[in-house]
């Protein structure tokens, strides 16, 4: 016997995928974000990639937590569904374990996913179900007005921390990579090709991926990541990781990061000293190596690594999950409630 | 010897013993014997919560309670006519509740020095004359059994560890039973290994052996089947028939059945019944805690599954908010709350009725839910039945109450047809004209069931105050208050939409009893009692807590007095006293253990007393 999902599903398929435009990805309702506000920007780069990913728009559902961030599900002309605040990873779990068809998508926050949402969050990597997390990262609380979140730095002197904050910070990425995630990248709002070509790869990743953006609060956390996103810093500040190819960075590309014993080291390309044969060859396959990278984060004679620290295969959970049901039916039989009920020791009075 | 047999209509046997003991495995193999001869049975299965409580202490004690015989049988007993103890320990826990005459059977390797000094035992029971109105046979059980297996090649613990299958072989001579259901399970259970399952085959056959041919025991007893309606029957426990119920509703409901669920005392056996039957297409989903067992079975049933999470207290207190949620989103969700005692982490493996109110009003918010109770174990699958048909056809979640003495009890079950059940599928939204997410049906007020994959019914859905109709986020005063309202109503509803209540005995009189949950065979058992002693009393036991059928106040109005047996502190009573002012007068008991029906009678007796 059919469910009545797989009824909708066999009606769905015979809809051909129309080609989409950016424009097909917006909805009706008005955005509601301040002015001037990074999240603009995130939400026109995932409306203008969802065309390419070549997936009817009614088998994408975004999910979100609550937070500044959390709103855009109401922005994205999908199926959504703004929940409860660091819940939003456990919800699309359980939408992506029901429904293993749909492209599940998670939009949260710094305060969302990495702290009321915390435990949810690295229980969704260690199990790789195939959901799409994109962590906005501004590293303070926008919408409780402007208190310091778990990714602000030391001493963030804020309303709830008027002597500065004493709470050491957490590294988003280091942090999925040690949850054992199997795709995990950064990007920023202000650099709309590499936040798109990411997206990208995101979706075409197979398991839980997790996207880090940094994204200026302009309001609360004005400039927090000036450093890594305008250009008189940024070149300086920031080393774009890609596959296959040696970390070089620099305004003049005169700078590069080798690896001495465990520790990445800046050197020059131009003293003649060192070329870029001796500089380390990013492999995004090399989990060693993602946490290494990750953990350049926060220290500051090293640039800010960006793109795809880690993307490797493991089975994703829901494929396993279907496998083991499907194994039972092969070897059990489609289950039969009637057999069931009757099965064991029964007996017959009168 | 020449044996004689004596007949009895009903026995109550408690087998007793340390937590490692296999009492609990003893207990149940001689209520599913005892089920197959077509006796009728009530279990009270009683045991610690530390898995290896320190052997031969007082709260080490592990006791199963089975009530079986010819006649109809509504509690687990209130009192003892055989206690099974295996140490001094378990037989000081449980003497108080042995009948006088009762006959005790002991192990008497477990009362040994150290016994004696763990359980309170100035001087050893069995040899001064306190046990002197009861009937005591002494048996070294524990050298017995190590006689038995004196030719096996397993380790002394191993040995001792079967000790109890000889309890069980002596128990089955007594009561007349058969061992060929057991042996069965023993043949199942061990056939990949041998030498166990040889030497549980063993003991049992000495215990019964022992009864047979020692001068000790001289009568044999015999309870002759009881009267059940006629059909096929099996035993099943209060969590398995919940597991049951919510495959048999998935089925019918033409949906995959999702659980999301955290281990917790006493409900994680639904979540381990429930992952056997993946060749039903069952997902379950050990969720990381409480809180995502409930968002993933919401996010399961966004996506068109029948989402539902199974817990106990302290799991709701966890859940509250998502619950918010899904009152909110208006999608089905069904949450089984085991309940146990509390408050906190409270008698996790003792029963109690005190989540009622938590269930009614536990949230942020005016946040309505429909409750539905079961009140017998194998009610478990009725009840929740029932929760999902009201969950899918209003688009809310259902809550379904029972508790860890349904959950663990067990007792026959007059097999129901699966194709005899009602058809309960939703009807999904396809059409996308005229769609709007909060437009809502005429009669249920249930909104659309719109589901991600269906081509043009884009839309979202979200915690925050909907816009009537449109569903996008508002926040206008008039829509807020319009929406509270709409959402209560919905709920209020549901009462067009289930049975009126009836009362057990007269429908007007002196005195009625009204319960809800697990008290049912206590009270039902109370008024059987106190009507056939001339008592003028009904018995009124609600399925539905919220809401409540329409005709409830009627009932109540037709009593000159309202008894309601709570095992809380009153809070049944107090939404009737709320509801329909009327005197209802509680009867609370909060000692993690189900109501005697004596206890019940005592309170009705008094009451009419006091009056007259």
């Amino acid at each position: 016997m059919s469910t009545l999902v797989e009824e909708i599903k066999k009606e769905a398929a015979a809809v051909a995928t129309p080609k989409y435009t950016a424009k097909d990805f917006q909805s009706n309702q008005d955005v509601r974000w301040c002015p001037g506000c990074g999240d603009y920007s995130i939400l026109a780069q995932t409306q203008r990639v969802m065309p390419d990913l070549g997936i009817p728009k009614h088998n994408m559902v975004f999910i979100s937590g609550i937070g500044c961030s959390s709103r855009f599900p109401y922005y994205m002309e999908t199926y959504g569904f703004h929940s409860i605040h660091g819940r939003a990873t456990a919800v699309a779990s359980g939408l992506k374990l029901a429904r293993p068809d749909l492209s599940v998508w998670v939009v949260t926050g710094d305060g969302d996913g990495m702290s009321i949402g915390g435990n949810h969050f690295i229980h969704l990597l260690r199990r790789n179900i195939d959901v799409k997390v994109m962590l906005f990262n501004n590293q303070i609380y926008g919408l409780t007005k402007g208190q310091y979140s778990p990714t602000s730095e030391i001493g963030k002197v804020t309303k709830s921390t008027p002597y500065g904050s004493i709470d050491y910070p957490f590294n988003p990425a280091s942090l999925a990579l040690g949850a054992s995630a199997t795709f995990v990248a950064r990007t920023m709002d202000r650099d709309p090709k590499h936040l798109q070509s990411i997206l990208k790869k995101a979706a075409e990743h197979k398991g839980t991926s997790f996207i880090e953006i940094y994204q200026n609060c302009n309001v609360f956390n004005d400039g927090a990541f000036f450093q890594f996103t305008e250009k008189e810093t940024k070149d300086d500040n920031v080393v774009f990781l890609e596959h296959g190819k040696p970390l070089v960075f620099g305004k003049e590309r005169d700078k590069g990061i080798r690896l001495n014993g465990f520790t990445p080291e800046v050197v020059l390309l131009k003293d003649g000293k060192y070329s870029v044969n001796d500089l380390l060859v990013h492999n995004e396959k090399d989990s060693y190596l993602s946490f290494i990278l990750a953990d350049m984060t926060f220290h500051t004679n090293v640039p800010r690594p960006f793109g795809v620290f880690l993307a490797v295969e493991r089975p994703a959970y829901e494929v396993e999950m279907m496998r083991q049901i499907n194994f039972a039916k092969e070897k059990r039989g489609e289950g039969d409630m009637n057999k069931l009920l009757n099965s064991g020791e029964t007996w017959v009075i009168g | 010897m020449k044996k004689s047999t004596k007949n009895v209509s009903d026995v109550t046997i408690r087998f007793a013993g340390d937590s490692g003991d296999g009492m609990q495995l003893t207990g149940t193999q001689f209520t599913n014997t005892t089920a197959i001869l077509g006796n009728d049975l009530s279990t009270l299965p009683d045991y610690p919560a530390e898995i290896r409580a320190p052997q031969g202490t007082l709260f080490g004690v592990s006791g199963f309670q089975v009530h079986f015989g010819s006649a109809e049988i509504n509690t687990p007993g209130d009192v003892c006519d055989v206690l099974v103890a295996m140490n001094a320990a378990a037989l000081k826990v449980n003497l108080a509740n042995l009948v006088d005459g009762g006959a005790i059977i002991v192990d008497t390797d477990g009362f040994n020095d150290r016994n004696l000094r763990l359980s309170g035992y100035a001087s050893n029971p069995l040899k001064d004359a306190s046990l002197s109105k009861y009937q005591v046979f002494e048996v070294d059980i524990t050298k017995l059994t190590q006689l038995a297996l004196a030719e096996s090649n397993l380790s002394s613990k191993f040995i001792d560890r079967s000790k109890n299958f000889f309890a069980l072989g002596l128990m089955y001579w007594m009561y007349n039973r058969p061992m060929e259901p057991t042996i069965k399970w023993i043949n199942s259970k061990f056939g990949n290994k041998p030498d166990i399952k040889d030497a549980n085959l063993k003991v049992m056959q000495a215990g019964w052996s022992y009864g047979e041919t020692t001068e000790m025991f001289t009568v044999r007893y015999e309870v002759a089947p009881a009267k059940l309606p006629p059909g096929r029957y099996r035993n099943i426990t209060g969590n398995q028939a919940t597991a049951w119920g919510l495959m048999a509703a998935a089925k019918k409901a033409k949906m995959d059945l999702f659980l999301g669920s955290y281990p917790i005392t006493p409900a994680s056996d639904i979540l381990h019944e429930l992952a056997m039957y993946k060749n039903f297409g069952v997902k379950t989903f050990q969720a990381e805690d409480e809180i995502a067992g409930i968002t993933s079975a919401i996010g399961a049933s966004f996506g068109g599954a029948l989402g539902v999470t199974t817990t106990s207290g302290p799991g709701i207190a966890l859940k509250t908010e998502a619950l918010g949620l899904a009152v909110m989103v208006e999608l089905p969700l069904v949450v089984v709350n085991v309940q146990r005692g509390g408050p906190s982490t409270g008698l996790p493996t003792k029963t109690e009725q005190a989540d009622l109110m938590q269930a009614l009003y536990g949230r942020n918010g005016e946040a309505p839910i429909p409750i539905v109770a079961a009140c017998t174990p194998a009610d478990c699958f009725d009840a929740v039945f029932e929760a999902v048909r009201i969950a899918i056809k209003y688009m809310t979640p259902v809550i379904c109450l029972t508790d860890g003495y349904l959950g663990n009890g067990s007792e026959p079950w007059l097999i129901p047809s699966f194709d005899a059940l009602p058809d309960i599928s939703p009807k999904l939204r396809t059409d996308p004209n005229g769609f709007m997410p909060y437009l809502r049906d005429e009669k249920t007020l249930a909104r659309p069931y719109a589901i991600p994959g269906t081509p043009g019914l884009e839309h979202r859905i979200g915690g925050l105050e909907k816009q009537h109709l449109t569903g996008n986020v508002n926040y206008e005063p008039e829509n807020h208050e319009f929406m509270v309202k709409l959402r209560a109503e919905k709920v209020e509803r549901i009462a067009n939409d289930i049975p009126l209540a009836k009362v057990e005995g007269d429908p007007k009189g002196e005195m009625l009893l009204i319960g809800w949950g697990g008290t049912y065979g206590a009270i039902k058992t109370a008024a059987i009692n106190l009507r056939a002693r001339g008592v003028n009393v009904s018995h009124l036991h609600l399925r539905h807590l919220n809401p409540m059928p329409k005709n409830v106040g009627e009932i109540l109005y037709n009593f000159k007095q309202i008894l309601v047996p709570e095992l809380n502190m009153g809070q049944l009573v107090k939404v009737l006293r709320s509801k329909y002012l009327v005197p209802a007068i509680g009867l609370n008991k909060i000692q993690g253990q189900p109501f005697k029906s004596t206890e019940i009678e005592m309170k009705v007796e008094e009451m009419l007393k006091g009056k007259s």
